[in-house]
């Protein structure tokens, strides 16, 4: 029985570039969320929270609406990359990055509230930049954590069902993704690999689990006493 | 040098009650010492200085520089405030090397200099040899010169310390004193440090602030305020006075003395001879300070005129004095080796030196 196997590395190459997307994006919103009190920080970290909790459907709808062919960031799209956005497999990169974005975000956020503020502290008063006391403070104290997060977020992202499926569709060798393809081999009675797929798909996210758990426990977090008035 | 204005409502909270920061900080002598128990807004006055957290209303200047005018809605970036901070865990980068540390914070010098300064600095404080260790490889003396060797290396417009000397035996902290003493010669940056430890008042402070719940309630120099506590607050603080309230019994213009009818915390009154109080009246109820060391206590068996018999209660043991509680709760401070001699005596008197006595504002 010859299996194909272009849903998996379709899977793994979508969980990949949105998992990179979302480093990119969510880092940054994570420190800010953790160590930047500004205004309205707590409707922002809720909005990036909302993915977590809305159904998939809703969120595929909101991303139709949104990249659609006949939305203004839709048709923009179509003009830079000549070919629309939707049903595509970057389009299911997009709905990767919806999904998995909110639990890198709070993940990163936790971890990186585990740094000591007061060598943040230091670092502003050694005149160093924002830009600076993240990438040569916060982030270097913290990063065990962070890739631990960004695991998850990996993982999360490789699994991602209905956001795909509304937005990337369920075209065969084109977009469809592992999860898809599992439902698809159910829906037209092909157990065998139907059970293949989803046996794959779950070892690979027991390996992330194991090493994201290595990386938190053995993550080393920098305390000193509490802050004194 | 420094003028703060400082205004800050923090308002209750799950952890903490409501703290009001209200004060006004003037420091023109090279070290100036904050001096209050914990939780008393001296950590939060060096926040506000270093830009840690942003006053409701007030004003901030260090030297000619203006760092904060809620006013002018003036209100630099701790980056470019230039206040040195060593932290009270030193805050030491833990994943960089001393050296590395310390160029960190060279970086906002001219690329030129940067070299030759971390050299001086790692020379200045005895730490050319371990510079290429990281935090947890350095001794506590050494982290604590590393840490102010780095805030020190921006040439900052002032040094903050918060607490630096807690926690440290003596020998770190006598090491401690020399390193600061050091800074002021050297560096010429005057120095605003945090305490709650009366000794290190006398022994780094020209200048001595005492903060009590979020206000200054004295500011002088350590001497003059063990000398003369401004109120029976500061006396509290400063843990090393009687607070005896008393009744005017006589008043001697002539001899410049006054008879006061004391009525100690427990147990019976009694009358001692008193400085002469101008503008009380008689009858009148007042408060005192006497410190500890200067009540004269002997036994009851060399009594003098006028000393007051009291039953002893409790002796604690110092390196140099030993501290005797009365049965009344007065207490008082002789040298050890007097009280040596006397050591299983129980029946004590002790003489109130008129001139010792500290009238205290109501």
């Amino acid at each position: 029985m010859a299996i194909d196997w272009f849903p998996l590395w379709l899977s793994l190459r979508v969980a990949a570039l949105s998992t990179a997307v979302a480093l990119l994006l969510g880092l940054w919103l994570a420190w800010l969320l953790a160590r930047r009190p500004f205004r309205g920080r707590d409707v922002v970290s809720a909005a990036v929270t909302l993915p977590l909790v809305l159904p998939p459907t809703v969120l595929g709808y909101y991303l139709l609406v949104l990249l659609g062919r006949n939305s203004p960031l839709g048709e923009f799209y179509e003009w830079v990359f000549g070919q629309p956005l939707v049903f595509t497999w970057q389009a299911a990169v997009v709905a990767a990055l919806l999904h998995s974005a909110p639990l890198l975000i709070q993940s990163a956020r936790a971890a990186l509230e585990t740094v000591d503020a007061s060598f943040e502290r230091a670092a502003r008063t050694l005149g160093a930049s924002e830009w600076k006391v993240f990438w040569r403070v916060s982030l270097p104290l913290a990063w065990k954590p962070v890739l631990a997060a960004t695991a998850l977020a990996f993982a999360r992202s490789l699994g991602d069902f209905g956001i795909t499926i509304m937005v990337a569709g369920n075209i065969p060798g084109r977009t469809q993704t592992l999860s898809v393809a599992i439902y698809d081999a159910v829906e037209a009675g092909d157990g065998a690999l139907a059970r293949t797929l989803v046996l794959v798909i779950s070892a690979i996210a027991l390996a992330i689990l194991w090493f994201a758990n290595r990386l938190a426990r053995t993550t080393f977090t920098f305390t000193s006493g509490q802050a004194q008035r | 040098m420094i003028d703060a204005r400082i205004r800050k409502r923090f308002p209750a909270s799950k952890d903490s009650t409501a703290f009001e920061l209200d004060i006004h900080l003037k420091a023109s002598s090279p070290v100036t010492v904050l001096f209050g128990p914990s939780g008393s807004g001296k950590t939060l006055t060096l926040d506000a200085i270093a830009g840690f957290i942003t006053p409701d209303e007030g004003r901030i200047t260090v030297g000619d520089a203006l760092l904060f005018d809620v006013a002018a809605r003036v209100s630099l970036t701790p980056q470019d405030r230039r206040c040195g901070y060593v932290f009270q865990n030193y805050a030491l980068f833990p994943h960089m090397t001393l050296k590395e540390n310390l160029a960190f914070a060279a970086d906002r010098l001219p690329r030129a200099e940067r070299r030759g300064r971390i050299a001086g600095m790692l020379d200045q404080f005895h730490l050319g040899e371990v510079s290429g260790r990281k935090p947890h490889e350095l001794s506590g003396g050494q982290k604590q010169r590393a840490s102010i060797a780095r805030a020190l290396l921006g040439n900052p417009r002032i040094l903050l310390l918060d607490e630096p000397a807690r926690g440290l035996d003596p020998a770190l902290r006598a090491e401690l004193y020399v390193v600061l003493n050091q800074v002021l010669e050297t560096f010429k940056v005057p120095v605003l440090l945090v305490t709650h430890d009366l000794e290190e008042c006398f022994e780094l402070g020209d200048q001595m602030v005492v903060v009590d719940n979020g206000r200054i309630v004295q500011a002088g120099q350590p001497a003059e305020i063990l000398d003369a506590p401004a109120n029976p607050a500061v006396a509290r603080l400063l843990d090393r006075h009687n607070l005896i309230a008393a009744e005017i019994a006589a008043l001697d213009p002539a001899r410049q003395l006054s008879r006061l009818v004391c009525l100690p915390g427990s147990g019976e009154s009694f009358e001692i001879l008193g400085p002469y109080l101008p503008g009380h009246l008689l009858g009148a109820r007042v408060t005192f300070a006497i410190r500890t060391d200067r009540l004269l206590a002997s036994p009851a068996s060399q009594a003098s005129d006028g000393a007051v018999p009291l039953q002893l209660a409790q002796v604690s043991l110092r390196p140099q004095t030993a501290r005797l509680l009365f049965a009344n709760g007065l207490m008082a401070e002789m040298p050890l080796r007097a009280y040596e001699s006397h050591r299983h005596n129980k029946n004590w008197t002790v003489r109130f030196p008129p001139e010792a006595i500290r009238l205290m504002k109501p």
